[in-house]
Parts: C-alpha cells; structure tokens; sequence
C-alpha cells in the first residue's frame, strides 16, 4: 500500500489530468520526490529552483499542515493521504493614499 | 473558457457589495471538460484573512479554508475551478500582483465595486508562460 496523493486542479494539467495519485516513502519528502519523478511536469511548480517546496504549496497529511509538524522530513505511513494545498492570494494592491 | 451562470453572477457581485469597501473572496466550485473548459456550479465565500488594514487592497485564502473547502466541493462531487474576489474602487482587470500569485488552470472572477456598488465582472486565464492573464469573460 502506498500514500494517496491528492492533487488540485491548479496541477492537473501537469499529471494527466489526473486526480490523484499514488506514491511511496518513508518521509513526506520522499513521498513528494517520487511523485515529482513519476510526474516530471509538475516539479516545477512544486520545487523552486533550490529544491525546496514552493512557498504557495501547503501539504496536508489528514487536516494537519506539514509545516506546522515536521515539514518535509516528517514521518508518513502507508495508507495515509497527503492533500497538495495552494495558497491563493491577490487583490488591487494600490498605494495607500488612493485608499478609499 | 468558463461557464457562468446568472446566479453565481448575482451571488458574486452581492459578496463584492457585502465587503466594500473591502475585498471580497471565495471559490468557484464546478467541473472541467476534457477540453480544459469550465463550468461553475456555484459559490463558496471565504473569509479574506488578509490582515485587517490590508484588506482594501489584497485578499487571502488560508490553505485551511482551501482544503475544507475543497472537501465540501469533493463531497458534492465537483472541484475548485476558480477563484473570485472584488476591486473595490478599481477596473475588474487583474493587477500585477494577481498576476505574480496566479495558478494555472483555474479561472480569476474580478468584480469592479465602485462606491459600494457592482460594476464590471470579468474573468481571467492565466496564460501557459505565466506572463500575463487572457481575459474569458
């Protein structure tokens, strides 16, 4: 048994369309490494160019974020099911004086 | 492409009114074609957890509110296809800002409040290289 990866339609266009995917690893990074591997497209948006995990993608195992419980080196099971989070933001973002 | 129907027009612009003049945000929920286009079933608003003197000009959606989000989507059988938030007292055109924290494949609502009220709603692509939005309604 593998972990289940769930992906947002943010990323489908990178993993052919699909949903969800299966990965195995002993740790949260190993588990996202092999699923970059096996879905080369989608590492750039995953990885800046250093390596490490995007600033805008949350990773959830259950309801809790990775990055508030051992971050990428945490610990994962088989059977678990890690959720691929993106952080949405935006907005006019005008100068303060123009504030109505 | 996107498919928007009167209701979540109606629905969108009243959350953009509601927040003034603050922004507004939430989710569009709906399903995808197998040609890339998509359909809105409906709205989910969500808090704007930008911080409290920000939030005229910037939106935020907590990763928490995403996934839980995402789940009543899941459970309703449809995804999160979109986004949409308001410009308060500014064109429905995406900013610079959008532009830098956009996501692929997604639709972008904007809707114009001026003064309080509604005015143009339009939606936003954003384009394979990254370097700009096309407009899709």
């Amino acid at each position: 048994m593998a972990v289940t990866i769930l992906i947002p339609t943010a990323l489908r266009a990178f993993t052919g369309r699909q949903s969800q995917a299966q990965a195995d690893g002993k740790t949260v990074g190993e588990v996202l490494k092999a699923f970059a591997d096996a879905n080369p497209d989608v590492r750039q948006h995953l990885y800046d160019e250093n390596g490490e995990l995007r600033s805008f993608v949350n990773v959830y195992i259950g309801d809790v974020n990775i990055r508030n419980a051992g971050g990428l080196g945490g610990p994962i099971e088989d059977g678990d099911t890690l959720t691929l989070v993106p952080a949405i933001a935006g907005g006019v973002v005008c100068e303060p004086e123009q504030k109505p | 492409m996107l498919s928007l129907n009167a209701e979540a027009i109606a629905a969108i612009r009243a959350e953009g009114e509601k927040a003034y003049p603050d922004e507004c945000c939430g989710f569009l929920c709906g399903d995808t074609d197998e040609k890339g286009g998509r359909r809105v079933e409906g709205i989910l608003p969500v808090a704007n957890a930008s911080e409290r003197e920000e939030k005229f000009h910037r939106f935020r959606i907590e990763p928490d509110d995403f996934l839980a989000a995402s789940r009543a989507a899941g459970a309703a059988g449809l995804d999160i296809i979109g986004f949409y938030h308001s410009h308060p007292d500014h064109p429905a055109v995406p900013s610079e800002y959008d532009l830098q924290l956009a996501l692929p494949c997604c639709s972008y609502v904007i809707v114009a409040v001026g003064k309080g009220m509604a005015e143009e709603l339009t939606s936003w692509e954003l384009s394979d290289d990254r370097s700009r939005f096309n407009q899709e309604l």
